[in-house]
């Protein structure tokens, strides 16, 4: 099948009942998507298909095929991190950094469609994202300051 | 603090930018070609003989290239009694848990692994289980293990009446004359509170990847807090010696404390050795709840009296925590330094058990212990503040310890800021004023913790470009690489991007305790400052040298040595490690450093929590949270802050939501739907209060940071709960139903 995974092109074979997830991480070695649970209940493999936040670990591999995806390998365009990512640094938001990918890919999706969102919008936008480390203090606002940048 | 330049400056961690880019390496991320895939065989019994074991059908499949039991394992075979660190890894003849490995395959795919493992048969003769502490601890049940004695694991004390038990350790602590402090008490009350197993909940699961070179030495690489530890057991296992085995640092996605205990890496070592080929191992998330060691559920028993003015009299409290199957892990141990410690009592009894049942054994978990006794001791100092119709803070103040005072351990309380710690809560309370909603509340809470003692050691190498490499053992998980680089940048007046840390291997990097215990800033952060000075003092000599006056005249700033201000006089670091290494130089300029158990430096965080109850659902919403806490001197003070935000939130899913299941020892909630943990609409904004009462011990006054934090959480939310509603909880999660249930007991009576 082909698969389009941050703006290139790959020609792989599947077997049936592989996820999107064990595609990425271990056919295109695309290992900054995580898996904290694979059950859909974490949020640590989460990626952008055609803009969207989906779970990877819940999407069947040919369930993609002819669609974009963004890992968050493919964020960051020419070398300069997206606003989110530079905000995440700054605003000391995180820790581990094992949550951190699905959580950054999650706000984009969230910010692209609401640009100005409150504190609680941005809460309730990223709840399908454990974090064990932060305590989302600094996750939260560091997506607002994102929204300011 | 104006005092330093970039000590105490809020810095961004060196480690985010892998990190949000997706390039960081955690132990699943570690690809080596012609892998082979481990799978574990768990057993599903809570207690069982193994009456057989026959692996030959899972041997023959296609594709599998190892099976291994407890019998193939070198490490049981050469040594008895073996270290327990070494024993929980598979099942010899008994099964003590459900979930406990009792075989490991190798295989050329995840999928035929699964396959070989479901073709090992076993047949198990299953034992009455052991469930309730309390049953457990009774001379007439029978023990899980026949050759455990209190205190003596696994060979019989020289006491001969001594018969075998399932309490692993107990533990007694006596000061002053009870009964005498009690008779003094114009109120005494007693409660029972009790909590549930709790799990980390670190977001990566275990993973391991292990290979062999051609020397036969074994490679490994996994999350662990603690990599020098990791190689003594992974060795002892392997009966092979300790330079025979290299342990490769990774990021690690979450501790806590939850790993030290090695899931994987031991049984990834000995496949990969077995088959000559790399071995990938990976847990699941249901195997993480079941198997990975959670934190003790506990019964705890407090009895306090007090005067009616609220001094504490006299003190007993009855600790016991439940071990589960396996005897790793003693939090008994840390009963005798974090109970009871940061209070003046005059007459105190302090009495801690660990009790074995036939469920999954434990392990640490941020301070570990603790948080189950605080939620006992810091409720009923909010009871007895209710009682005398006391400001529970004030109580508090009254009552808390100070430099000099003698702790139930009998060390002598070195400077300590306590008491500043709840003088800035209460400052801060005072400013934001009461609450004013219906069923709202607040609840306050101190949390203790004392510290553990750890060693360290550290190399600085002086690179002939200006910029300085600290090359240390211990693995990163509290933001640690981006302090001590602080501190290295700090010493040579140099800017941090000058500064690289690595974190080496075992072979390669200078001794490293595990990262426990809130000691890695504190410990560290001496060996660290010790390399710099050694390092500063060669650089001293090579420039006095040069100038020919005195070494001790030299200032370093600027990444450069100035002799008594004289420009004339100064040279830049580089140069003078560019001299040195060239043929006529004095060699490379490298600094060590090297510490020994510190002092502790304990501290105390003072909780504050605000709280609103929805009475007909029994829902408690946190509406804001505080905690006022000494850090002695905060090196990044966006890293404490964000260590203690992440603490209380732990503490507040702890408190409201998380706890184990069980179904006859068998745990239920095995998955993260089920175990919930906190997300980001649980929890409010956390305002983090840094008292700096420097210690006398740390470096620049540097205090234990990274567990007191989670310590008061539990019973400042019960506080709260009980100020917004009337009801008293005690016995966590405080789920709606319990919430509920304690409304309807209030309406009746
Ligand atoms: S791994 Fe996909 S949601 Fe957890
Ligand atoms: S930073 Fe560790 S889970 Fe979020």
């Amino acid at each position: 099948m082909k698969i389009k995974v941050n703006g290139q092109d790959y020609e792989i074979t599947v077997e049936p009942g592989r996820t999107l997830l064990d595609i990425l991480r271990y056919e295109l070695r695309l290992t900054g998507t995580k898996e904290g649970c694979g059950t859909g209940s974490c949020g640590s493999c989460t990626v952008l298909l055609d803009g969207e936040a989906v779970n990877s670990c819940l999407v069947f591999a040919i369930e993609v095929e002819g669609k974009e995806i963004t890992t968050i390998e493919g964020l960051s365009q020419q070398g300069k991190l997206h606003p989110l990512q530079q905000a995440f640094i700054d605003e000391g938001a995180v820790q581990c950094g094992f949550c951190t990918p699905g959580v950054i890919l999650t706000a984009k999706a969230f910010l692209d469609s609401n640009p100005h969102p409150t504190e609680l919008e941005i809460r309730q936008a990223i709840a399908g994202n454990l974090c064990r480390c932060t305590g989302y203090d600094k996750i939260v606002r560091a997506i607002m300051s994102a929204t300011n940048s | 603090m104006a005092k330093y330049s970039v000590v105490g400056k809020r810095v961004p961690r060196i480690d985010a930018l892998n990190k949000v880019t997706g390039t960081a390496v955690y132990s699943g991320d570690v690809i080596l070609p012609d892998m082979l895939y481990g799978k574990v065989l768990r057993n599903p019994h809570t207690h069982a003989i193994i009456q057989r074991l026959d692996v030959t059908k899972a041997q023959a499949l296609e594709g599998v290239k190892a099976v291994i039991t407890a019998s193939d394992v070198p490490g049981y075979q050469s040594r008895s009694p073996l270290l327990l660190a070494e024993m929980p890894h598979l099942a010899q003849e008994k099964v003590t848990y459900a979930g406990q490995p009792v075989a490991v395959v190798a295989a050329t795919s995840i999928e035929i692994a699964e396959k070989a493992v479901d073709l090992i048969e076993v047949e198990y003769e299953e034992l009455p289980p052991i469930l309730d502490v309390l049953e457990s601890m009774k001379p007439e049940t029978p023990p899980i293990y026949p050759d455990l004695y209190t205190n003596f694991i696994a060979s019989p004390p020289s006491d001969e009446d001594s018969t075998p038990s399932n309490i692993a350790y107990h533990m007694v602590i006596n000061r002053g004359d009870l009964e005498a402090g009690f008779k003094e008490a114009d109120l005494i009350l007693e409660n029972t509170f009790r909590t549930q197993p709790v799990h980390h909940g670190y977001l990566e699961p275990f993973a391991a990847v292990a290979s062999v070179d051609m020397g036969g030495k074994v490679i490994v690489w996994t999350q662990s807090q603690g990599v020098f530890t990791a190689r003594q057991m992974i060795a002892a296992f392997l009966d092979l010696p300790a330079s025979r085995v290299n342990l490769v640092p990774v990021e690690i996605g979450g501790a806590f404390g939850g790993k030290s205990f090695l899931a994987l890496a031991p049984l990834c070592a000995l496949l990969a050795l077995k088959t000559g080929r790399p071995v990938r191992m990976e847990m699941s998330r249901d195997e993480v709840i079941k198997a990975a060691r959670p934190a003790p559920g506990s019964v705890t028993t407090i009895k306090m009296g007090v005067t009616k003015e609220g001094y504490i009299t006299a003190a007993s409290i009855s600790l016991i925590y439940d071990a589960g199957g396996f005897p790793e892990m003693s939090h008994t141990m840390f009963a005798r330094g974090n109970t009871l410690s940061h209070y003046k009592i005059p007459n105190l009894k302090i009495e801690a058990f660990d009790v074995l049942t036939n469920k999954v054994p434990v392990t640490y978990y941020r301070a570990p212990g603790t948080p189950q006794n605080h939620f006992a001791v810091e409720s009923q100092m909010d009871l007895i503040a209710r009682v005398l119709d006391m400001d529970p803070l004030q109580l508090r103040i009254q009552n808390i310890a100070v430099e000099g005072d003698t702790a139930p351990s009998g060390e002598i309380l070195p400077k300590v800021g306590y008491k500043e710690t709840l003088e800035r809560m209460a400052e801060y309370l005072k400013e934001k004023g009461s609450l004013q909603g219906d069923d709202q509340g607040r609840g306050v809470a101190c949390g203790f913790w004392h510290g553990a003692t750890v060693t360290f050691g550290a190399y600085v190498h002086i690179n002939i470009d200006g910029s300085v490499t600290l090359v240390v053992g211990v693995t990163d998980v509290s933001g640690s690489r981006t302090s001590i680089a602080q501190i290295v940048a700090e010493e040579f007046g140099i800017p941090m991007e000058s500064v690289s840390v690595v974190v080496g291997d075992t072979d390669t990097a200078p001794w490293a305790s595990p990262s426990v215990g809130s000691q890695t800033i504190y410990s560290l952060s001496q060996a660290v400052y010790r390399a710099c000075q050694d390092a500063k003092e060669q650089l001293r000599h090579l420039a006095a040298a040069r100038f020919e006056v005195e070494a001790s005249g030299f200032e370093f700033a600027n990444g450069r040595l100035i002799f008594q201000g004289d420009a004339e006089k100064s040279i830049a670091i580089g140069s003078l490690a560019r001299y040195s290494i060239s043929f006529r130089g004095a060699g490379p300029v490298v600094g060590r450093g090297s510490i020994g158990g510190l002092p502790p430096a304990p501290s105390v965080a003072v909780h504050a929590a605000d709280v609103e109850i929805d009475k007909e659902t029994g829902k408690v919403k946190v509406l804001s949270y505080a905690v006022a806490q000494d850090v002695g001197l905060a090196v990044n003070p966006l890293s404490v802050e964000g260590q203690i935000q992440g603490a209380v939130t732990q503490g507040i899913g702890w408190a409201l939501m998380e706890g184990y299941q069980f179904d006859q020892g068998k745990v239920q909630n095995d998955t993260l739907l089920d175990y919930r943990m906190p997300t980001a609409t649980d929890v409010p904004m956390i305002d983090a209060l840094l008292v700096e009462v420097g210690s006398d011990s740390g470096i620049y006054g540097i205090r234990h940071v990274g567990e007191p934090p989670i310590v008061g959480a539990l019973a400042a939310i019960a506080n709260a709960i009980q100020s917004a509603t009337g009801v008293r909880i005690k016995e966590l999660p405080m789920t709606p139903e319990a919430i509920l249930n304690g409304l309807k007991e209030q309406n009746k009576s």
